[in-house]
């Protein structure tokens, strides 16, 4: 009995030996020489493997990083400008801040607002929808509420509000990596600069609908009166085939606009209690919209 | 007017479902019940009706307190493993045992992969290796098939056939000699001989087959690839040395091959996907089989040949391809 | 034995109840809309402007390429606009849309009823005829029939296959036209043989029409080279790859024509419009269209003028019905759904099918349980519930080599599939993505 245990213990004990050595010589005759600085930005990075920089996963792009001369190219949307500077530091470059940004959903078109005309009965998936037909409304812009952007959200920073049908961004949790943006068949949403207190101002639609059509499909459409256009003393605003369109880098958050939309198609969102009472129709869609937000937040 | 449906083509649909697959499996089982119930009595029932519903009721506690799921089952597939694992269970196996392999099945075997469709091994069988490793003893004291009048635990117990067969081997005695202790090949075709509850009666296992075929619920090539390959196999072995090795027909007809080529092997969920991949699948769960029973410690193996041609089932799938319309043609030119 | 192709297929309920219902030409609509995108290809350039006169078979709207079609007027009257409006799918498209005023024929149509045998064109001359006359694939794929006709250099052609399959259930406007304009379809396929210069045509037909079957043999004794093949109903034996494989038994390489393999397919439909537009000077301007469903009051066929507003044709048939859940157009297997029933009637437009609330749903969805039906029914050897699974994961790579590409989109997979998955819907999204990424390749 112990004969067997014995050989058993020796042979094993051979067979790793030989094994070891074997492997040692592989690994040397293979070894590639890596940039011990791809480790080290890597480290810097959040290992979200997102895609937001445009990079398939962190660690392409920290090697992308390190053979670049210039970072000014480069941006880490989940990391942020802390990130960027302490992975300049590593490289011995320098990279300028950026503003950071966050997702906004430019559509207000809940059921109350505009109404479903047939009802969808294929896959849940908005791409499928949007290659079949127009949607579920009048309106063949606005979102389609089966959830495409919520499904490739990395950071649980988008769902679907149960009542409106129409997703809501969760600012805190939002890195900008621009998944959403990608996934959404329509272009609803668009990437803004977060201003202080996640403040901002946009048109909540991307309807280029004439005024008439656009409102018969949604009652919080911009039906492309060019009110706020007039309005902005900053030129903010832009009209663009019957849809306002404000710049964030222009505007200023003086609010002027918000009031002067006659659909309520310009959202403030984050803003404290206005102290004038302004006219209830404008109100309404935006007072829901802001506390949803506060909900979240 | 309503408001019209949109959705994309096609509009119609075939007139089938999920449930409607596992009742016809179920349905398809009845003759072989029928006959368990004849052939051991009081013992058949309680095992089934233990077995169903202890795998019914895991099923429905993993799916709402631990996977917070709504419970599916009324989609029928925890009646069909309960029903399968009692029919690959002895008639005198005491309850609690029961009850320890319906855990294993449905909650090892198929809830912790994430429920039907995602298991790659066949609940009901990972449920019996399981309780034929863990209690041997009890697991292999078969009843002898006496009649309805049959009792539960304390019924008289024997050899199955093939256990005959194998020990009477193993100890040098001659098949010839060995065959006389073994009941006719017409007895074991309509089931009267030792076994697990719902294998010993080919003769109804066949029906339900042949009900399974009409309805288009399989297709014939996996059973028939198995029985194929053991009668090819046992059938050479029997040519070279008749005295040593018993006939083709025995083995085909001794053993939970039938149950098992039929409606275990045949599982949707781990079987291949493709006619091609399915005949490389029966040949293999049949050269196994009869390579346990007649070279292995054990003496039936069809359970351990199917479970190990599920582990290979993910392999299958991805190199063995349904041949593609055009694809011959492209290659040619 | 009936021929049939060799791998997958399914046979959904036929539901034909307008077979025995003979063509039925619709009174004239009050405006039509002609939309200038009716075919695959290039949408075609307008010539005609608001205000404009026009009359029954004059152009209005100019093939813009070669693999495009001039579109005519269907009705005679007044051009009121020339502007997007929405199509089936809901888009807003660019459309002629014209104010009839009575029935005003362009002299050059010759309009009588007479059988005229004698085909007097060269071959080069019915091919300028037909891309004249604005033809395209009538059995609802709509891809031009000059293009098809034109076969390129380094190619040869020995068969002409005619699709009298009609394999979609429900829809019955091919075996109508095969029954009536039979003698007109033959003389059509007599012109295609000769602009092909081939010798033998193929009619196939499915087991389910035996009139026509035996109607046409009897008449084919007197046009020599072709012949009339009886088919085993199964879907999708209309498939173009799998009516070749079917009738000559060649397969059509992956990815490539079926002039590949010498052969070309056209739909009776289109046989029957080559011959008016040759021997009778008329161009496309209106086609059979089925109106058809299980609470229909009366399944009919009409002789439908293009840009007819689909309602026209559900009042002539009864009206609308009480329980309408759906309304396709198309046959159940690969037509589209509706959501609007304004929208006109192209030259695409085989039939127009009104499902009842009950049947319009679709099934409610559960796990694959990999029961590989969907695999065993794929007439084009996929596998499609890999495919599915692929195109949610969005593995573009596997799913080329996957064969998404080879898709015929007959949806036999979704229909067969016990789990209610809706595996074309993936599948096809995965197809458009697939395409793309080859088409970027290319450039």
């Amino acid at each position: 009995m112990s004969a067997t245990i014995l050989f058993t213990i020796i042979s094993l004990s051979a067979i790793g030996a030989v094994a070891a050595i074997i492997l040692y010589f592989v690994a040397q005759k293979f070894k590639v020489y890596e940039d011990p600085r791809i480790d080290q930005v890597e480290e810097l990075l959040p290992a979200a493997n997102c895609g937001g920089c445009g990079f398939a996963g962190c660690r392409a792009f920290a090697e992308a990083m390190v053979k670049a001369d210039v970072l000014s190219d480069y941006y880490c949307p989940v990391g942020g400008n802390e990130a960027m500077t302490a992975i300049a530091d590593v490289l011995g470059k320098s990279v300028e801040a950026k503003d950071p940004l966050v997702a906004v959903v430019r559509c207000s078109g809940s059921p109350a607002h505009r109404e479903r005309v047939n009802s969808y009965d294929g896959a849940a998936s908005c791409a499928i929808s949007s290659s079949l037909y127009s949607g579920e409304t009048g309106c063949q812009y606005g979102c389609l509420g089966l959830g495409d952007c919520v499904d490739v959200c990395d950071f649980d920073a988008i769902y679907m509000d149960e009542e409106t049908g129409l997703p809501i961004v969760v600012d805190d949790n939002c890195t900008a990596c621009g998944a959403c943006v990608k996934a959404c068949p329509n272009d609803i949403i668009e990437l803004r600069k977060k201003n202080k207190k996640d403040r901002k101002i946009f048109v909540s639609c991307v309807n280029h609908d004439k005024g008439g059509v656009a409102k018969k499909a949604c009652s919080v459409a911009c039906i492309g009166c060019s009110k706020c256009v007039k309005v902005c003393p900053f030129d903010a605003i832009t009209m663009d085939n019957f849809l306002a369109y404000i710049d964030p880098n222009k505007c200023k958050l003086c609010r002027k606009c918000v009031t002067e939309c006659p659909t309520g198609a310009i959202l403030e969102i984050n803003f404290p209690e206005r102290k004038v009472k302004t006219e209830e129709t404008a109100k309404k869609p935006v007072e829901k919209a802001e506390n949803k937000e506060q909900d979240n937040n | 007017m309503n408001k019209l449906f949109i959705s994309p083509s096609p509009h119609v649909y075939e007139d089938t479902s999920v449930k409607r697959l596992m009742f016809d499996v179920v349905i398809a089982l009845l003759p072989a019940l029928a006959f368990s119930i004849y052939f051991f009595g009081m013992g058949a029932i309680i095992v089934t009706l233990t077995a169903v519903i202890s795998c019914v009721a895991f099923e429905w506690l993993i799916q709402k307190f631990i996977l917070k799921q709504e419970p599916s089952i009324s989609d029928g597939s925890a009646i069909l493993t309960g029903l399968l694992l009692a029919f690959n269970i002895p008639t005198n196996l005491p309850i609690w045992i029961i009850i320890i392999g319906s855990l294993v099945a449905i909650g090892i075997g198929k809830m912790s992969f994430g429920g039907l469709g995602n298991n790659p091994f066949n609940p009901a069988l990972v449920g019996r290796v399981f309780m034929l490793i863990s209690f041997p003893v009890q697991m292999t004291s078969w009843p002898v098939p006496t009649g309805f009048s049959n009792r539960y635990t304390d019924a008289v117990t024997g050899a199955t056939p093939l256990g005959v067969m194998k020990e009477g081997l193993s100890a040098g005695k001659p098949v010839s000699e060995l065959m006389s202790n073994i009941p006719s090949h017409m007895e074991l075709f309509y089931g009267h001989m030792g076994g697990s509850m719902g294998e010993i009666a080919a003769l109804a296992l066949l029906i339900g087959f042949a009900y399974m075929l009409f309805r288009k619920v399989i297709k014939c090539h996996i059973p028939v690839a198995i029985f194929t390959t053991i009668i090819a196999f046992t059938g050479i072995l029997w040519l070279i040395n008749p005295e040593s090795n018993a006939d083709p027909l025995f083995h085909l007809l001794t053993g939970g091959v039938m149950l098992g080529a039929i409606y275990m092997a045949t599982d949707y969920v781990t079987s291949p996907m493709s006619v091609k991949g399915m005949w490389i699948y029966g040949i293999g769960i049949g050269v196994i089989t009869v390579a346990i029973r007649v070279f292995g410690a054990y003496p039936e193996g069809i359970s351990f040949a199917i479970l190990i041609m599920n582990a290979f089932v993910p392999l299958i799938n991805m190199y063995v391809k349904p041949k593609r319309f055009g694809e011959e043609v492209k290659d040619g030119q | 034995m009936l021929k049939t192709f060799p791998k997958g297929g399914v046979h959904p309920e036929e539901g034909k109840y307008s077979a025995n219902s003979a063509i039925a030409t619709l009174p004239l609509p009050k405006t039509v809309s002609i939309p200038i995108a009716q075919h695959i290809g290039a949408p075609s350039k307008p010539v005609v402007k608001k205000g404009d006169k026009v009359k029954v078979g004059d152009k209005i709207a100019e093939s813009a390429g070669f693999v495009s079609a001039n579109i005519h007027s269907s009705v005679s009257g007044t051009v009121v606009k020339v502007d997007n409006v929405l199509d089936s799918t809901g888009y807003k498209r660019p459309c002629v849309i014209i104010d009839v005023e009575g029935d005003d024929w362009n002299e050059n149509i010759d309009k009588t009823e007479d059988l005229k045998k004698e085909i007097s064109l060269t071959d080069k001359e019915i091919l300028n005829k037909i891309n004249e006359s604005g033809i395209v694939g009538l059995g609802g794929a709509t891809f031009p029939s000059h293009v098809k006709l034109s076969v390129p250099d380094g190619k040869k052609i020995d068969v002409l296959i005619i699709n009298g399959v009609e394999c979609e259930p429900y829809l019955t406007s091919d075996h109508r036209l095969m029954l009536e304009k039979a003698e007109e379809m033959l003389v059509g396929i007599q012109i295609l043989m000769k602009a092909l210069s081939v010798n033998s045509a193929l009619i196939g037909i499915e087991n389910n029409k035996p009139d026509a079957i035996e109607h046409l043999t009897a008449l084919v004794k007197d046009y020599p080279g072709i012949e009339v093949h009886p088919l085993k109903v199964q879907y999708p034996q209309g498939g173009e790859k799998q009516l070749i494989k079917a009738l000559i038994n060649r397969e059509v390489p992956s990815g490539g024509l079926p002039l590949d393999v010498g052969a070309v397919v056209h739909n009776v439909g289109t046989a029957y419009a080559v011959y008016e537009a040759v021997q009778k000077n008329k161009p496309l301007i209106e086609r059979v269209v089925t109106l058809t469903g299980k609470s229909v009051q009366k399944p009919s066929n009409f002789m439908v003028r293009i840009g007819t507003p689909v309602n026209d044709l559900i009042e002539a048939a009864g009206g609308l019905p009480e329980d309408t859940g759906k309304v396709i157009n198309g046959g159940p297997m690969m037509g589209k759904a509706l959501n609007s029933l304004d929208v006109p009637v192209v030259k695409g437009t085989s039939g127009i099918l009104i499902m009842p609330a009950e049947l319009s749903k679709r099934k409610e969805e559960s796990n694959c349980i990999r029961c590989a039906k969907c695999v065993s029914v794929c007439p084009q050897g996929l596998e499609p519930y890999l495919l599915n699974r692929l195109a949610q994961l969005e593995k573009n790579d596997k799913l080329e080599t996957g064969g998404v590409m080879d898709c015929i989109e007959c949806g036999s997979c979704a229909y067969t599939c016990p789990a209610g998955l809706p595996l074309l819907d993936y599948i096809r999204l995965g197809k458009s993505r697939v395409s793309q990424i080859i088409r970027s390749r290319k450039q």
